[in-house]
């Protein structure tokens, strides 16, 4: 399986080499649905120039990354364009390698429950062969590194990429049982922008269920598991904030980065739904209807993890998915890495129910979110209800897609231990509802 | 870098002799008025009014016991100098933008709009509440809404607008500069104006001072400047000057009716009849320097005097309206100049900018100043002081200075980047200005994105920016005029005369107007209903998920069905 990947991966730098070279990348560079305030590639050159300057440059309201950011690219900022290409590079072949050892372990587990006869007769249509997991691992490469979203991101310059490569890492060590990595790994995501936090449910359910602790209140193991995973945690947390403050000899980076995600002061459009329901808020309600907002990234967390105990890594598939849809500045950078997660779900396209019109929703925005940003900001036919129309329609779209996976994953569980063809009490064919 | 201290309109008389005051039981200090108009006419066929009238007072508003006999000095700017531990205090509205190309230099420059800058003594402790609440206190005073300058459009200069009175002050904390570029100045900015006159509009030169004909012109400022001066040349003591002036310029077609002839009448709609009775001296003085065949006066004048005044030797005809001979049998002086022929050059101006907004949509946009130094050979620095307001977000790594095509890095930079809805950006930069060249600096911003309360009533007007300041001291082209030099002799005129050599300008650009992208004002409450379904949307279907089960679904049974079934349940009899 390397020579594909290989194969995957020069096709992949070839095409964003190819596009960096052309006229398009400034272009790109400025589209407000790729790069965002806290991403964009102009800010961490303005913020490089205010250091030359002799100013912090957290002291204006224009540059919003992290201190080890800054340190990073005042060494590479010569070798920006390959130092993103690698980092695409990075995601796709540690995605790669996290989901092939996540399909070996699926088949093992499925094999021990065919022994153990857990599966009802008529659901072994429903089994897995390792012939069709196969090519998994490299249809999951190729979603990310092909996805069209990620070569806009990758071209732009936008430093979601980086904080994508980072994710991916986190996972594969995660799905390799490495506890530290993972931890640290984690902490560096959530330093970077704070809602990866929440990944911290599925990377301990998913540790747990790999070393055989049981998910109980009531046991002292699981308590204890959950403090060593938080302390490693929150000790390489503190250790990267700690080291920011010296790296720039003040605090001042927090409330520039952390108060900036919080707080939402900049109302520059993007493909979420923050900047326009700020941008027409009453004042009196802003504090209130802010809570609510960034409470709803969270807020799934745990009734997710409750009902996904078993199966942490859809779980973390669910969360990468929340945290890109609501969170404040999204972009399509954080859009393209859940969506290389699907062809993981490939044996549950039987279930979906909405997908066509998914796909075709997301493709329409995806055309009209620059057509209509055209015609609100440079023709001056359309206003700013056309761009936030599309989206609305996107972020459904989104919400869409993410819970009819859900969906179809867990009716394929429930027919999984009742069987696959129901029927009702008289015999005819039942149809199963959700009551 | 730059010292500002020399008199922009300079007075060859010097200062005048203090006049003694009736002496009462406390011996009183000494005031004095002084009032003066300057008429030039322009090669352009407009003609320039410049009213100045200072008064001078020997006392300290700064020590304990506080001033209350006021008599020359306006009251109101007394108490204001002392309650608020000003030092100066400058302060201008003006309508119009002054076109240095046709117009040469202003006697006293001013942005369009209402500019107040002001250094603080050294005793105030919290000069950002000082400030607030003396430009609430001046917009009482002046009528105006001086109440709009807040901390989004004040800044701390770092080296242009050093003090133009004594003292040399390093720490630029005490200064504070702020420009209102939409502010309209009208009637009700010039009457309490006038008011703050010891002769009040109703004698000497203030006569002339009517706002029908003053707001129809082309360009018309109005200001006050407060600051210390020295007494005498040993300057052991100082004294307060207060200085208020009005630059008019009236334009040839508008006021003069396409006619070549100028009159006090036809400018002011008034004619002269006396002098101010507390002014110590009261003149009017004519710039016939530019061809003096060129225009006859009436009723002629004897007087003549010459002054050095924007590094240019100027000759003037002056009225003495302190002698009743000034005005004639008639007892009215209406100064009557009539062109003759329509020759001659102006001086070309050696500094003059301008400024302009690139780039196309409401997403980016470009900053362009463009400096010109007319100089044939001398290149001079200039300090360049911008203030963007905090919504047009400035990259400074995009700053580009070139000269003839080539880059020119300032000496100094000092730029302080703006935070969201707390300050604004500051820009300042020392340029070397090649000779005989055209420098142009641009700088890249973006639009923001405001929320929809912070739009002003109308929004598609679009947002100022206010001027750029440009403050030099350029080489003036008398001092090597060998023509000067020849009367005088040889040990003198080695190096070039001090006084003439260099003479300090401030350059105002245009102020900028730019669009910002707008929300839709009429939505606020669709637009959340709307953007909560979404949210909710996420919500319902991933509620449905988690707290539902899947269940074969049984059909829905007849309604007879399920009324039999009721009444089997209430006797305790299993269901159909």
């Amino acid at each position: 399986m390397a020579a594909p990947l290989t194969l995957l991966l020069i096709v992949a730098v070839t095409i964003r080499a190819a596009l960096f070279r052309s006229s398009l990348a400034e272009l790109i560079a400025e589209r407000v649905e790729v790069v965002s305030p806290i991403t964009a590639w102009k800010r961490v050159v303005e913020g490089l120039a205010l250091l030359d300057l002799g100013v912090s440059p957290y002291s204006g309201d224009v540059f919003h990354e992290t201190p080890l950011i800054i340190y990073m690219f005042h060494f590479l900022v010569d070798y920006a364009e390959i130092t993103f290409m690698l980092a695409d590079v990075i995601t796709a072949v540690a995605l790669y390698m996290a989901v092939k050892e996540y399909n070996k372990q699926v088949f093992r587990k499925q094999k021990f429950a065919l022994e153990a006869d857990r599966y009802p007769m008529d659901s072994l249509e429903l089994i897995r062969s390792p012939k069709e997991m196969y090519y998994i691992p490299l249809k999951v490469a190729m979603f990310y590194l092909l996805n069209p979203f990620t070569i806009l991101s990758c071209v732009a310059k936008s430093t979601c990429g980086l904080n994508n490569a980072v994710l991916a890492l986190f996972f594969l060590s995660t799905i390799k049982g490495n506890v530290l990595l993972s931890a640290i790994f984690l902490c560096l995501a959530t330093y970077q922008s704070i809602y990866p936090i929440t990944l911290c449910a599925p990377a301990m359910l998913y540790f747990m269920q790999r070393q055989y602790i049981p998910v109980n209140f009531r046991r002292v193991s699981f308590w204890w598991f959950i403090v060593q995973y938080l302390f490693m945690y929150l000790g390489s947390l503190f250790v990267l904030i700690c080291l920011s403050f010296f790296l720039l000899g003040s605090w001042d980076y927090l409330p520039s980065v952390y108060g900036f995600i919080l707080s939402v002061p900049d109302l520059t459009p993007n493909i979420g739904l923050f900047w326009y329901f700020f941008a027409e808020m009453f004042e009196h309600f802003r504090l209130f209807f802010l809570c609510v907002f960034q409470i709803n990234v969270f807020f799934y967390t745990i009734p997710l993890s409750i009902k996904l105990k078993e199966h942490p890594v859809f779980l973390m598939f669910m969360q990468l998915a929340v945290i890109s849809i609501f969170k404040s500045y999204p972009t399509v950078g954080d859009v393209a890495l859940y969506l290389a997660f699907l062809p993981v779900w490939s044996h549950l396209h039987r279930f979906l129910r909405n997908i066509f019109l998914v796909s075709c929703v997301l493709l329409a925005c995806s055309v009209l979110f620059p057509v209509l940003w055209h015609l609100w900001i440079y023709a001056g036919s359309a206003n700013s209800n056309f761009y936030y129309a599309i989206t609305l329609l996107f972020n459904v779209a989104q919400i869409l897609l993410v819970s009819d996976y859900f969906y179809a994953f867990l009716r394929r569980e429930h027919h999984l231990t009742n069987g696959l063809y129901l029927k009702r009490k008289d015999g005819s064919e039942a149809t199963l509802i959700l009551k | 870098i730059l010292s500002a201290t020399v008199d922009a309109a300079a007075d060859t008389q010097g200062t005048s002799a203090p006049e003694t005051v009736v002496p009462s039981s406390v011996p009183q200090p000494k005031d004095d008025f002084q009032e003066e108009l300057v008429i030039r006419p322009l090669h352009s066929g407009d003609i320039y009014a410049s009213f100045q009238f200072r008064t001078l007072w020997d006392t300290d508003f700064m020590r304990e016991n506080k001033v209350s006999h006021y008599r020359l000095f306006p009251k109101s700017l007394g108490q204001v100098i002392s309650k608020f531990s000003v030092r100066e205090l400058h302060i201008s509205f003006t309508q119009g933008y002054w076109r240095t190309m046709q117009w040469g230099q202003p006697f006293i420059p001013s942005p369009p709009g209402a500019e107040l800058w002001v250094w603080f003594q050294d005793s105030v402790t919290d000069v950002d509440a000082t400030w607030k609440e003396l430009t609430n206190v001046l917009s009482g005073i002046f009528c105006a809404s001086l109440n709009f300058i807040d901390s989004t459009n004040t800044v701390q200069p770092s080296a242009s607008f050093k003090p133009l009175g004594i003292g040399n002050v390093t720490d630029h904390s005490f200064l504070r500069y702020a420009t209102l570029p939409r502010e309209i100045v009208c009637t009700e900015n010039l009457t309490p104006w006038k008011k703050l006159l010891p002769c009040g509009s109703k004698a000497g030169l203030a006569v002339l001072l009517k706002s029908e004909k003053l707001f129809h012109s082309s360009f018309h400022s109005q200001a006050v400047h407060i600051r210390s001066v020295c007494q005498d040349w040993q300057c052991k003591t100082t004294s307060w000057e207060l200085r208020q002036t009005v630059n008019s310029v009236f334009d040839l077609h508008n006021s003069g009716q396409a006619k070549r002839e100028w009159s006090l009448f036809k400018m002011f709609s008034r004619t002269l009849t006396e002098a101010c009775p507390l002014a110590s001296s009261s003149k009017l003085y004519i710039d016939i320097t530019d061809n003096p065949q060129q225009f006859e006066l009436s009723p002629a004048t004897s007087l003549l005097s010459q002054a050095v005044v924007l590094g240019d030797r100027r000759t003037f005809s002056v009225y003495d309206l302190t002698q009743e001979t000034t005005f004639g049998s008639v007892r009215s002086l209406n100064l009557l100049i009539r062109w003759k022929s329509n020759e001659g050059e102006m001086l070309r101006p050696l500094l003059h900018a301008e400024r302009y907004v690139a780039g196309y949509g409401l997403q980016t946009g470009e900053i362009h100043t463009l400096m010109y130094n007319n100089h044939p050979y001398r290149s001079f620095p200039v300090l360049l002081l911008d203030s963007v307001p905090w919504y047009l977000r400035l990259y400074i790594h995009t700053l580009s200075v070139t000269s003839k095509g080539k880059d020119n890095k300032p000496s100094y930079i000092h730029y302080e980047p703006s935070k969201d809805r707390v300050k604004p950006h500051l820009l300042e930069m020392l340029i070397q200005l090649p000779p005989n060249s055209v420098t142009e600096v641009t700088v890249q911003f973006e639009r923001a994105l405001l929320k929809w309360t912070e739009y002003p009533p109308d929004p598609n007007h679009g947002f100022y920016v206010g001027s750029s300041v440009i403050s030099s001291l350029v080489p003036s082209t008398v001092a090597m005029d060998t023509n000067s030099t020849r009367e005088r002799p040889l040990f003198s005129s080695f190096f070039p005369c001090k006084e003439e050599s260099s003479y300090f300008v401030r350059i105002y650009t245009e102020p900028l107007l730019v669009n910002l992208p707008t929300p839709d004002f009429s939505m606020p409450y669709n637009v959340i209903c709307l953007t909560c379904t979404v949210v909710a949307v996420g919500y319902g279907s991933l509620y449905n998920l988690l707290t539902r089960s899947f269940q074969i679904e049984e059909p829905n049974p007849g309604l007879a069905k399920r009324i039999a079934n009721v009444i089997r349940k209430m006797r305790g009899v299993p269901p159909l």
